[in-house]
């Protein structure tokens, strides 16, 4: 009995998502990201027109992105002209790349966003994720692409959601995946090419974006509020500010990053 | 896909769970703490020397399901280990000593570790039924899957990213050796394996195989196949371990590891264990035992010894392994080297033979009863002969060795020939052997690229090997010579009997006649 009423209650809630979904405008997150990125949310909680943008200062010298030997994959290094390296530092004219920023606090309480019906894509090519840093929503469906002519596995290692681990033994196979509850970031990764990473960040609300090269982002559709911004890179932690928007207001919150001294 | 967001909305409910906390507490504390600490994070204790670590329960994630990839297991899936165990891990079986009731309990405890049990719903996958075996079918498959990238060519966890394999823990993890199907986690039936297929082992690098087949990439039935194949590798039975080692008497004596001349001798499975006494102590031993084969000509004997280690120390790419082994292990015993070293192998035996005589101390001697020891090293790839008072205590003998070898490192698999003559100059170095006689023989192994020196390794009891005895002529003559004497004895008996017979009657003939 008990299973029959989980399975009623997955095509009800599978029929409602797919309803709200396609209702949907693009008005919920203008968020600016390096590939893919989170596409618009079908906003059932609290939005305005209010944005928040800003830049990714880098200072310093970037750390050298580790060369990548990937001389077992020949599939893989073909893709490549020169020795492939592992992006970990996006910087270009002081400004850095991949990084996550999104609402962390300051959103109405009780509010809640249903997920889009787009799915977020991540694809493995050359043996390394594209893109290597994205959000997605909760139930939000996570589309893992293969566009290797070889073996990946694609592991999710998460601390809140529950993780997964597939094999994706050939090229254009694809699968889908969804996480439960909030978590930045939860680490993907493949077992077979131990270099390959990707981080995606789960949130319950559709307030977030990645900086893209030049180092911008940009979080739109925001209701009016005070809020706690949070930006994340994978090895330079994280940074907060707070801002305050008014309706149809814009403000800047930039971050800088940079080596240790 | 929505199972997990929709499953947070339901609720198991927990009624007399408290009931059976308190009673599963009790065994738990008493029982599982000790290396899965008392917070169920699998921290006790004894979880630094141990590899793989003791399951943190709090994470919620198993290996051993019949669930999705990501889920949790069910409780049959849970109860089911606890019972029989994890082969080739610490976890041991428990059905011998716990009642079903207390493994009921154990595992309602276990799960109210992790919130993801009362929050989701385990849900079992079709297993359905194997197909008649493929093995062909199986191998083709296993190879257009890549599932040699881990488990290599043969099968022997030697494949190109095993080096670089880490559990959820971040602790090294071994791609299972397929040709020792016995030490699987899961089990070993085509059923279990085919289990693992499907499910993956989650928090470790094996995937789910389920979307290949959702992808119609391969089917069903093909999957089956790659079980049958992959229980194929290994023997049908487990080995068992017998204590004598036969060498058989043959006319040519194999020399070298690919010789023809061994596909006939009887292999014998010898097990070692980490070498756990002798400080610095080792618990994630790579070589967990070595088949054993011999023959002798009756004036030199051959021993061929061939154990599974992924790795031809020192190289490189196991750096990564090592540097995760180092961190993973307790050091307590002191530093474990972030060098690689050499392979190698010891092949111990008292310095004198006799029936009488007490063995020396199985690890090597000691200084006051040292034991003889031939000692390998893959690089240099040579072998020496000499003393061993004690492990990492050896020293070779001045003088030319008497021991030959030959060895070659195969798809995950050392090969090394052994070879000596069974007369000895001076029986003072060394004993001499003789067929007829149980000669004992010890084994210490390590692998250079997982910390082992001359003290870290595996090591196995003390066995013993047999040389035939090589049957004599007259074992032959004998038989025939007693028929014939015997045959001779009553033939004469006979003719004399009816001689005498005749000159009785022909007395008593003339006596009457008289």
């Amino acid at each position: 009995m008990k299973r029959v009423m989980f399975f009623a209650a997955v095509l009800v809630a599978a029929a409602s998502c797919g309803g709200k979904g396609s209702s949907s405008d693009q008005s919920a997150s203008g968020a600016v990201s390096q590939a893919g990125g989170n596409a618009p949310a079908a906003a059932s909680g609290p939005t305005g027109n209010a944005v928040v943008s800003g830049v990714i200062n880098f200072n310093g010298t970037a750390p050298a992105n580790p060369t990548i030997d990937m001389s077992q994959e020949a599939a893989c290094k073909g893709k490549y002209t020169g020795a492939p390296h592992d992006p970990q530092y996006v910087v270009n004219g002081g400004k850095l790349g991949n990084v996550f920023v999104y609402v962390k606090s300051g959103l109405p309480a009780g509010a809640k966003y249903d997920p889009p019906s787009t799915d977020v894509e991540i694809d493995q090519q050359g043996c390394l994720y594209h893109p290597r840093v994205f959000g997605i929503m909760v139930g939000q469906k996570l589309l893992i692409k293969n566009g290797d002519p070889v073996l990946h596995n694609i592991k999710a290692v998460p601390a809140k959601n529950r993780g997964f681990n597939i094999s994706q033994p050939s090229e254009g196979m694809k699968t889908e995946r969804t996480f439960s509850t909030e978590e930045v970031m939860v680490p993907l990764q493949c077992n077979v090419h131990s270099w390959m990473s990707a981080h995606v960040g789960v949130l319950s609300h559709p307030f977030f974006a990645v900086s893209d090269s030049t180092g911008a982002f940009k979080i739109s559709g925001l209701p009016p509020g005070t809020y706690t911004i949070e930006a994340w890179h994978e090895k330079l932690g994280t940074q907060q500010t707070t801002v305050t928007v008014g309706a149809g207001e814009t403000k800047t919150a930039d971050f800088t990053f940079g080596t240790k001294a | 896909m929505l199972f997990i967001g929709i499953a947070l909305m339901m609720r198991v409910p927990a009624a007399h769970a408290q009931q059976q906390n308190a009673a599963g507490k009790k065994v738990y504390d008493k029982w599982c703490s000790g290396c899965h600490g008392d917070t169920g994070a699998g921290d006790g204790v004894a979880s630094k020397v141990m590899l793989p670590h003791p399951r943190d329960f709090t994470k919620g994630v198993y290996k051993i399901r019949t669930t999705a990839s990501g889920e949790i297991p069910t409780d049959a899936n849970i109860h089911h280990i606890v019972e029989v165990g994890m082969p080739g891990t610490a976890m041991p079986e428990w059905k011998s000593r716990l009642t079903q009731q207390e493994i009921h309990d154990v595992v309602a405890y276990v799960k109210s570790f992790s919130q993801f049990f009362a929050s989701t719903q385990a849900k079992d996958i079709t297993i359905g039924k194997a197909p008649s075996s493929n093995i062909d079918d199986g191998r083709a498959t296993f190879r257009k899957l890549e599932c040699f990238k881990c488990h290599g060519q043969q099968g022997r966890g030697d494949g190109t990213s095993a080096p670089t394999l880490k559990d959820d823990y971040g602790a090294p993890i071994r791609a299972a050796d397929l040709n020792e199907s016995w030490k699987f986690r899961g089990g070993n039936t085509v059923e279990e394996i085919y289990a693992r297929l499907r499910t993956g082992l989650d928090g470790t690098p094996m995937p789910s195989f389920s979307d290949a087949i959702e992808n119609k990439l391969i089917t069903e039935e093909q999957l089956w196949h790659v079980a049958q194949y992959v229980r194929s590798l290994a023997p049908a039975d487990s080995p068992q371990v017998r204590e004598v080692v036969r060498s058989a008497l043959v006319t040519k004596l194999p020399t070298t590891p690919d010789d023809s001349g061994w596909n006939a001798v009887e292999r014998f499975w010898v097990p070692l264990v980490g070498q756990i006494i002798a400080k610095p102590r080792w618990f994630a031993p790579t070589v967990d035992g070595i088949w054993v084969q011999s023959v002798h000509d009756g004036r030199r004997v051959a021993i061929k010894l061939s154990w599974d280690d992924p790795s031809k120390s020192p190289n490189p790419q196991w750096n990564e392994w090592l540097g995760r082994v180092s961190t993973a292990m307790s050091d307590a015993d002191g530093p474990i080297s972030t060098q690689q070293s050499f392979d190698r192998l010891v092949v111990e035996f008292p310095k004198a033979i006799s029936d009488d005589a007490e063995h020396p101390y199985f690890l090597g001697g000691t200084s006051k009863k040292p034991a003889y020891a031939w000692r390998w090293t893959s690089e240099p790839d040579q072998v020496q002969e000499g003393d061993l008072a004690g492990l990492g205590h050896f020293t070779a003998s001045s003088g030319t060795a008497q021991v030959t070898h030959a060895a070659r490192y195969v798809d995950g698999q050392w090969q090394l020939v052994l070879s000596r003559a069974l007369a000895v100059s001076d029986t003072t170095r060394a004993p001499r052997f003789a067929a007829g006689r149980a000669i004992p023989i010890g084994f210490f192994a390590a692998d250079g690229s997982n910390g082992e020196d001359d003290v870290r390794g595996s090591v196995s009891t003390w066995y013993a090997i047999y040389l035939d005895v090589p049957t004599p002529t007259r074992v032959f003559v004998m038989p025939i010579a007693t028929v014939l004497f015997t045959a001779g004895l009553g033939f004469l008996l006979v003719t004399r009997a009816q001689r005498r017979e005749r000159w009785l009657d022909q007395s008593h003939l003339e006596g009457e006649e008289k």
